[in-house]
């Protein structure tokens, strides 16, 4: 393949920082015209940050982005869009309550304030016929469209934009592989136009069918660029995974597969978030839920902590079959369920009230706990070493890893049976990560059940004695001592079948 | 056809419930629907349509103002120093009182876009700010209106109320075509999905500017036709359309979560909610019981848009995620 000599996109020496993190780090990339070139990365390694950066939804700390040879700031995505570059964003960027129709016109090139441009629908019309979306009327509001319908549409809008760099991220993961199948026709087409396309898929069939080039990312940091097929698979997941920490993680004891049962599934499902999830928790154990962002896994956690309606299946807790409808009852000491959060800035904590009133929350209206007693609290305060000016200043005021801290305490404080845990450790630093690993582990020595959800595939091979692993709502791996290993992690994230124990 | 009803149906309830309400009116009315009644109805539904609108124009881009009657109340205190004398400064009056309004609502909206306040405190704020102004210009009530242009603006053409035809206006001349425009459904995009309008390109600190300033148009509007319909100014009018421009924009199917909802909608919740105080006028029932069964009515149609939240699965989508 001959490539052009001028770059449709260039970043130079490219940094981006999230007030003290960094999200991407002294990058230098560039995408020509008429190639198809994949990113490849772990999450958290800047693969969505360089996408924002090129269609102008953040801005660089640092360097230059060079668009067909001109050095240009893109101070928003509509900037981007008249240099022709189009993105098809993850977190889709249709507005549900308008009209498919609405949806394509709005924001079509040379619309402003003025009357909308009408041309792009037949256009977008034929696109969605070539991609099995003949049935979407333009009349339809997009909150009725299934996910899958709504990755058409947002195909169809990106590709009236008239792009010359089209960014597909994730952009095909809701689509059945005949559709997608399509779609990649008519993006070979573009190609063929001498339309630069940069794709990210997690889906390593799909980069080998599609894919010209291919760059690796890691850590924020741009690793290295290679044609398609000079190297395989082994290869390509050990440039991901890099070089690993050891020492952070406390060291594993040999886990009693006899001890007693504290928690079990049985064909667990909720429709259209999980299905058939089946697992067995026992006292001392701490099990991980690992796979890609939004396989499911966050939903189980909160079916078991009653947030979800209409669950399917059987719950066990200590051999007793129960239903959990409400937080309430999961929290109360006959369950003794608690859950960490996602999100602590929003579900987690109140950023605006002190970390004494944010301790109470949860042993608030618990039977035979004392809310307003701060010794529940302090053992754990310390063992977590929580640094603060005084338990009246607010939380909001603490670092992330300082409030994690806080998030965490005010559930120990319950002495659960079973600890659900969400992602504890994501954007904090490696010390308070050592903290958390050290105490998880204390805390399953004194018999506590730990389910532990991370997007970190370290914290599933060091500090879980078992993972599950899950893709597209159901658990397609549970990988048991030795098996756990980063590659086996990654092929069962991706679906790709090499070992451990595989479902189904 | 389908989708254009279920994209619609808010709207149409609301226009269903008004044409049944309107029937029981004039039915009960003691002297029919002569010209005479449908105007006296006519205007004062238009008063608080027009406030209703100035409201929607808030709510609809995920706003909520509180200045909506502040603002009526200025405009029809200066409209009762300006809108008087030769035909010349009777129309100069008039432009200033629309200048003024679309002021107020660019003050509004420049709060809310680069001061980063919260629209109902930012409106309550300057809420205050704009009534105090009009109880400067008349602490009490006084002054007049040019009694011509009045009579044209409240009377009736060929047997139909001028401010009715003025309503249909509103919407086949500016409400439909606007629809059509980028403004438009950008109003749209911005009150239901920020993070989605803001990545197909729409600037959403003008469309955020554009609303406010629209509504504080249909404000000095509303305070223009009050000014018609009393020929006099009074600083005191504001409180009561304020909350009821809120009332009548939820009574029209407008989510106060933003994003949905039409104008259309919004004129047709003012008809509602004023056919219902007319009728409780003229059905006899103690004044005094009058505000709780309006209240009863009211509530029951928010409950009615609120059902929604029984549909959730996970029940954290109930607290807006």
């Amino acid at each position: 393949m001959v490539l052009s000599s001028t770059p449709v996109v260039r970043l130079s020496g490219v940094s981006k920082t999230y007030g003290s993190t960094k999200a991407l780090t002294e990058v230098d990339f560039s995408c020509f015209s008429g190639e198809v070139h994949a990113i490849l990365g772990e999450n958290g390694a800047g693969k969505s940050t360089l996408i924002k950066l090129i269609a102008g939804v953040v801005q660089p700390t640092e360097g230059k982005i060079t668009v067909n040879g001109k050095e240009l700031v893109l101070k928003n995505p509509s900037i981007a869009t008249s240099h022709g570059l189009v993105c098809m964003f993850q977190e889709l960027s249709l507005v549900p309550d308008l009209s498919v129709r609405e949806n394509i016109m709005l924001g079509a090139p040379g619309t402003g304030f003025g009357w909308l441009n009408s041309k792009v629908v037949p256009q977008a019309e034929s696109i969605l016929e070539q991609i099995d979306g003949a049935h979407i009327r333009m009349s339809m509001r997009v909150a009725d469209l299934t996910l899958a319908e709504r990755q058409q549409v947002e195909i169809a809008k990106a590709l009236t934009r008239n792009p010359k760099l089209l960014i597909l991220d994730e952009s095909t993961s809701a689509l059945n592989s005949s559709v997608v199948e399509k779609v990649f026709k008519l993006i070979r087409k573009q190609r063929e136009l001498g339309v630069g396309v940069l794709f990210i898929s997690h889906r390593f069939h799909e980069i080998e069918a599609l894919a010209d080039r291919i760059s690796i990312f890691r850590n924020g940091q741009y690793v290295e660029t290679f044609d398609n097929g000079a190297f395989d698979y082994g290869y390509i997941i050990s440039r991901m995974v890099g070089q690993r920490i050891d020492d952070i993680f406390p060291p594993k004891k040999v886990f009693n597969t006899e001890a007693e049962e504290v928690l079990k599934l049985d064909s667990y499902s909720w429709k259209g978030g999980f299905n058939n999830v089946s697992i067995t928790l026992r006292q001392g154990q701490i099990t991980g839920f690992g796979g890609l962002d939004g396989q499911g896994q966050n939903e189980v956690l909160l079916g078991l902590f009653g947030l979800l309606k209409n669950t399917a299946g059987e719950i066990q807790i200590a051999g007793h079959s129960v239903k959990i409808t409400h937080p309430k009852q999961a929290k109360a000491p006959d369950l003794g369920i608690a859950l960490v959060p996602e999100d602590r800035k929003t579900e987690g904590l109140v950023l605006e009230q002190s970390i004494a009133r944010n301790l109470e929350l949860s042993a608030l209206g618990t039977k035979g706990v004392n809310a307003l007693d701060p010794t529940i609290y302090q053992t754990f305060l310390e063992a977590l070493e929580l640094k603060c000016n005084s338990l009246d200043q607010p939380v909001s005021q603490l670092s992330g890893g300082n409030q994690q801290k806080v998030a965490l305490a005010k559930w120990l404080a319950l002495n659960p049976r079973c600890l659900l845990l969400a992602d504890p450790t994501r954007g904090i630093d490696v010390k308070t990560k050592t903290q958390i690993y050290a105490l998880l582990r204390r805390l399953a020595d004194s018999g506590i059940a730990v389910l532990l959800l991370s997007t970190d595939f370290e914290e599933l091979i060091h500090l879980c004695d078992d993972a599950h692993i899950f893709y597209d709502g159901e658990i397609v791996s549970h990988l048991k001592g030795s098996e756990l290993t980063a590659e086996n992690i990654i092929a069962a994230s991706l679906n790709i079948q090499t070992g451990g124990e595989v479902h189904g | 056809m389908g989708d254009i009803w279920r994209s619609n149906q808010r709207e149409v309830i609301a226009v269903i419930v008004l044409a049944i309400l309107l029937t029981l009116y004039f039915s009960t009315h003691p002297s029919g629907p002569t010209t005479y009644v449908m105007t006296i109805w006519a205007n004062q539904c238009l008063i608080l349509g027009l406030a209703a609108i100035a409201q929607f124009f808030a709510v609809i881009v995920r706003g909520i103002d509180l200045s909506v009657g502040a603002v009526m109340a200025l405009t029809n205190c200066i409209a009762s120093y300006l809108i008087i004398g030769t035909g010349l400064e009777v129309a100069g009056g008039i432009l200033v009182v629309l200048a003024v309004g679309i002021t107020c609502g660019l003050i509004n909206g420049m709060l809310v876009v680069f001061g980063r306040i919260q629209p109902i405190v930012a409106t309550l704020a300057t809420g205050s700010l704009f009534l105090g102004i009009a109880l400067l210009l008349r602490p009490t009530p006084g002054g007049s209106i040019d009694y011509d242009i009045s009579d044209v603006m409240t009377l009736d053409i060929f047997g139909i109320p001028t401010t009715l035809i003025f309503a249909l206006g509103i919407i086949t001349f500016f409400w439909l075509p606007l629809r059509k425009t980028g403004l438009g459904t950008g109003l749209y995009a911005v009150g239901s999905s920020e993070q989605a309008a803001y990545q197909s390109g729409i600037s959403v600190e003008k469309v955020r500017l554009a609303s406010f300033a629209l509504g504080g148009f249909f404000a000095a509007l509303a305070g223009l036709f009050f000014s018609f319909v009393t020929t006099t100014g009074d600083a005191g009018i504001g409180p009561n359309f304020t909350l009821n421009s809120i009332a009548a924009v939820v009574l029209g199917g407008v989510l106060l979560r933003g994003g949905i909802g039409t104008l259309t909608g919004a004129l047709a919740g003012a008809f509602i909610l004023k056919t219902i105080s007319s009728l409780m006028f003229f059905s006899g029932l103690p004044p005094l019981a009058q505000p709780l069964l309006e209240g009863l009515i009211l509530a029951g149609a928010i409950a009615i848009g609120g059902a929604d939240v029984l549909r959730v699965k996970n029940r954290l989508e109930v607290f807006g995620k």
